[in-house]
C-alpha cells in the first residue's frame, strides 16, 4: 500500500515523515495507519518519546515490526479503523497511503474521530509535471513522484492538494498546518505566503495538519 | 504467608523413570518444588466451592532480579506440564518449549526469571482429580470440584504472590495457555506489563466444545474408568483415554501437515493386510500418540481441564462484550497466530484484538505463516521465535530489565 518515496538510502529519512514527525508533540499517543516498515513510528520513538501503534496492511511488514520491537497489527485503514474509539489517539497519521484506500471520504473521518488531530500526507496530482503530461501526451502520467503505470499503481483515489483541501472542508476539519514540498524535500513554505494555486502548482506532495471543528 | 515450599529439588537434577508408576508418583511426591496452601486460605472456585488444602507445583529458569520486575509466567496447555524446559522426569523427552526458553534463546533466561507451575487439575503434583482428597485419605476422582480457566488463574496467583513477585513482566502460553494469559490479563491488570496469548481464543466455540465432548466420551466409555474410581481398583482406562488423545491430536495438526508427513504410506508393509491392524502409517503414529499420552498422563485430569476449557468465554463473564474485559488495562499485548491452525483459527485472534483496539490497548498482532496446524506454537517457526524475541525486548527495555550478558 506504500509508496516509495523519497528514501535515497536506508539511514535517510522520508521528507514526509520529518515534517510529520514536527508537528507531532512530544510524549503523545499516535496511531500510524498504513506503517509499512515502522520508519515513522521509530522515528516518532526516538524524537519524540511517543506511545505508538500501527496499522499496517501486509503480513510480512507487520511481522517484521513487531520483531523489531514496534506495537504494530495487521489491518486494512479500509476496513479496520471503526474498531477504535473515539479521541483514542493524539494524532491518527495516514501518511501517503490515503489515495491508496478504497474509500478516503470515511477514512478521512475515523482518522478524525479516533485521533484529537490528524496528519494526511499524500502525492499532488496537480502538480505541473503531472499536468504538462497528460497535456502533452494524452495519457496517465508516470513520474518520479507517480512512478506506476495506471494499470500497475496501488493508487485507487488520486487527488491534487486543492481537492484534499475540498474534502477537509466537506469533512468539517480544520487545516491546522499544510506543508506542500518537492522531490528534494524544499518546502514550499505556508500557505499564507504563497496561494494555494502555486502549491498545487510546484508541490510533488503535501501533508495536511487537521483537526475536526 | 498461608503457601510453604514443601521440597525443592533443582531443575536441572530430575530422575527420569519412564513409566506409569513414575506418573503416579509424580501426582502426590513430584519432582518439581510445590507450594502447599494451607487449609486456612482456601482456594474459592468459580463453581461455589473451595479448595483446601492444594498444591501448586512449579519449575523456576533463571534469576528474579532485585526489583523484582524480570519474571515471566508461562501457562501450559491441556496436555502440558510445568516442565517446559527441562527433560521430562516421566518421559526424558525435552522440555514442551525447550526451543524457546533458555540462555540465548528468544525466552532467554540470561535475562528473564522463568515460572511455569503445573495447572489447578493438573497430575504432575499440582492438586487435580487424581490427588489424595484429605477428607477420605483417597484420590478425589470425580469428587474433585469442577475448575475453570479462572480457578487455575487464581491457584497462579497465590503463588506469584508466595514468590512475593508484584508485577509479572510477562504472561504467555500457547492454546490453553493463552486463555489464562487472556484471563491474567482481564482480572489481574495492574500485575501483567505485558501478555502475549498465542494461537489462542477467548472462548471454546461449539466445534471446540465438539472435540473434547468426543473425547471425554471415549475416556468415560472405557470399563476401565470405573465411574472414575479407576485408581482406587487399580485399573487405568487406558484405550479410552488413547483415543481421546487421538481424536485430539488430529485438530492440533493441518490437512496439509498430515497428508505431507504420511500421506496413504503403509506402515513397516508393502501390501495393505485386509485386516483392522495399522496398515497405514498415520494410523501406527495416532496409536503412538496415544498410547505415550496414557503414561504421563491422568484421565480424570483430562476431564476436568477440557470441562474447564469448553466453559471458557472470557466475553460471557464480562457482560457479553469482550473489550468490557480490558478496559482500563495499560498491559502491552502481542498476539499471535498461525495460517493453517483450524482448531483456533486466526479470526479468534483477531477477535481478541479487535477488543483490545476498542479499548486502545497497546497491541501487537503477528499472524505466523505456518502450514503446521496449532501444533506450529511448539515448533520451531522462525517468525514466531522473531515475533518473541522483538517483543520481549522491546518491552524490557521499557520496563528497565537489564539486558542478558552474553556468554
Amino acid at each position: 500500500m506504500m509508496l516509495d518515496h523519497g528514501k535515497s538510502d536506508a539511514h535517510a529519512h522520508r521528507v514526509d515523515h520529518l515534517l510529520i514527525a514536527e508537528m507531532v508533540a512530544a510524549g503523545s499517543r499516535v496511531l500510524d495507519v498504513g506503517c509499512g516498515d515502522g520508519a515513522l513510528l521509530q522515528l516518532l520513538a526516538e524524537t519524540k518519546n511517543v506511545d505508538g501503534r500501527g496499522i499496517e496492511i501486509a503480513r510480512e511488514r507487520v511481522n517484521a515490526c513487531v520483531a523489531h520491537g514496534l506495537s504494530v497489527i495487521q489491518g486494512d485503514a479500509d476496513r479496520d479503523l471503526a474498531e477504535y474509539p473515539d479521541g483514542a489517539f493524539d494524532y491518527a497519521i495516514l501518511s501517503l497511503t490515503i489515495q491508496a484506500t478504497l474509500r478516503p471520504r470515511l477514512v478521512l473521518d475515523n482518522l478524525l474521530r479516533i485521533g484529537r488531530r490528524a496528519i494526511v500526507s499524500f502525492p499532488n496530482f496537480g502538480h505541473w509535471q503531472v499536468r504538462t503530461k497528460l497535456l502533452a501526451t494524452g495519457r496517465m502520467p508516470v513520474t518520479a513522484n507517480l512512478p506506476d503505470t495506471w494499470y500497475e499503481t496501488p493508487n485507487a483515489h488520486l487527488c491534487t492538494i486543492k481537492d484534499f483541501a475540498d474534502m477537509c472542508e466537506l469533512a468539517n476539519a480544520r487545516v491546522e498546518r499544510a506543508v506542500a514540498f518537492n522531490s528534494s524535500g524544499q518546502q514550499l513554505g505556508t500557505w499564507v505566503r504563497l496561494p494555494l494555486t502555486v502549491h498545487n502548482l510546484l508541490g510533488e506532495k503535501a501533508v495536511f495538519l487537521l483537526k475536526r471543528r | 504467608m498461608a503457601g510453604s515450599v514443601r521440597r525443592n529439588v533443582p531443575t536441572t537434577d530430575i530422575e527420569v523413570a519412564g513409566d506409569a508408576v513414575a506418573h503416579s508418583r509424580e501426582v502426590e511426591r513430584p519432582s518439581s518444588p510445590f507450594v502447599e496452601f494451607s487449609a486456612d486460605a482456601p482456594l474459592e472456585l468459580d463453581c461455589g466451592l473451595s479448595l483446601a488444602p492444594f498444591n501448586v507445583a512449579y519449575q523456576t529458569y533463571g534469576t528474579l532480579n532485585a526489583a523484582k520486575s524480570n519474571a515471566i509466567l508461562i501457562c501450559h496447555a491441556l496436555t502440558g506440564d510445568q516442565h517446559v524446559a527441562n527433560a521430562h522426569p516421566v518421559t526424558g523427552k525435552p522440555g514442551w518449549w525447550a526451543t524457546m526458553i533458555g540462555p540465548g534463546k528468544p525466552i532467554d533466561t540470561r535475562r528473564y526469571f522463568v515460572i511455569c507451575p503445573n495447572i489447578l487439575g493438573g497430575c504432575m503434583g499440582s492438586t487435580g482429580p487424581a490427588s489424595l482428597s484429605p477428607a477420605t485419605g483417597k484420590p478425589y476422582g470425580l469428587d474433585f470440584p469442577v475448575i475453570t480457566v479462572g480457578d487455575m488463574v487464581s491457584a497462579q496467583v497465590r503463588l506469584i504472590d508466595h514468590l512475593g513477585i508484584e508485577q509479572l513482566f510477562c504472561v504467555t502460553g500457547g492454546s490453553m495457555g493463552g486463555m489464562q494469559v487472556l484471563e491474567w490479563a482481564a482480572r489481574l491488570k495492574d500485575r501483567v506489563f505485558t501478555a502475549m496469548p498465542i494461537a489462542t481464543a477467548a472462548w471454546h466455540s461449539a466445534q471446540n466444545i465438539a472435540f473434547h465432548e468426543v473425547g471425554r466420551q471415549a475416556v468415560m466409555a472405557d470399563p476401565d474408568w470405573c465411574g472414575g474410581d479407576y485408581i482406587e481398583q487399580g485399573k487405568v482406562p487406558r484405550n479410552g483415554l488413547a483415543v481421546a488423545r487421538m481424536a485430539a491430536h488430529i485438530t492440533y495438526l493441518s490437512e496439509e501437515a498430515l497428508q505431507r508427513k504420511f500421506g496413504r504410506e503403509l506402515q513397516e508393509r508393502s501390501e495393505k493386510t485386509f485386516t483392522f491392524n495399522a496398515d497405514f502409517q498415520v494410523e501406527s503414529y495416532l496409536r503412538h500418540q496415544g498410547t505415550t499420552f496414557v503414561d504421563r498422563f491422568d484421565a480424570n485430569s483430562y476431564l476436568y481441564i477440557t470441562r474447564a476449557m469448553d466453559y471458557f468465554d472470557l466475553a460471557a463473564s464480562h457482560g457479553g462484550v469482550l473489550a468490557n474485559a480490558f478496559r482500563g488495562t495499560r498491559t502491552r499485548f502481542c498476539v499471535i497466530s498461525f495460517t493453517s491452525d483450524w482448531l483456533y483459527p486466526t479470526r479468534e485472534s483477531r477477535t481478541i484484538v479487535k477488543a483490545l483496539n476498542a479499548v486502545a490497548a497497546n497491541v501487537s498482532f503477528v499472524e505466523v505463516e505456518s502450514d503446521k496446524g496449532h501444533d506450529a506454537f511448539l515448533l520451531e517457526e522462525p517468525e514466531l521465535f522473531a515475533t518473541v524475541r522483538g517483543f520481549l525486548a522491546a518491552a524490557a527495555e521499557r520496563r528497565g530489565i537489564a539486558p542478558a550478558e552474553s556468554a
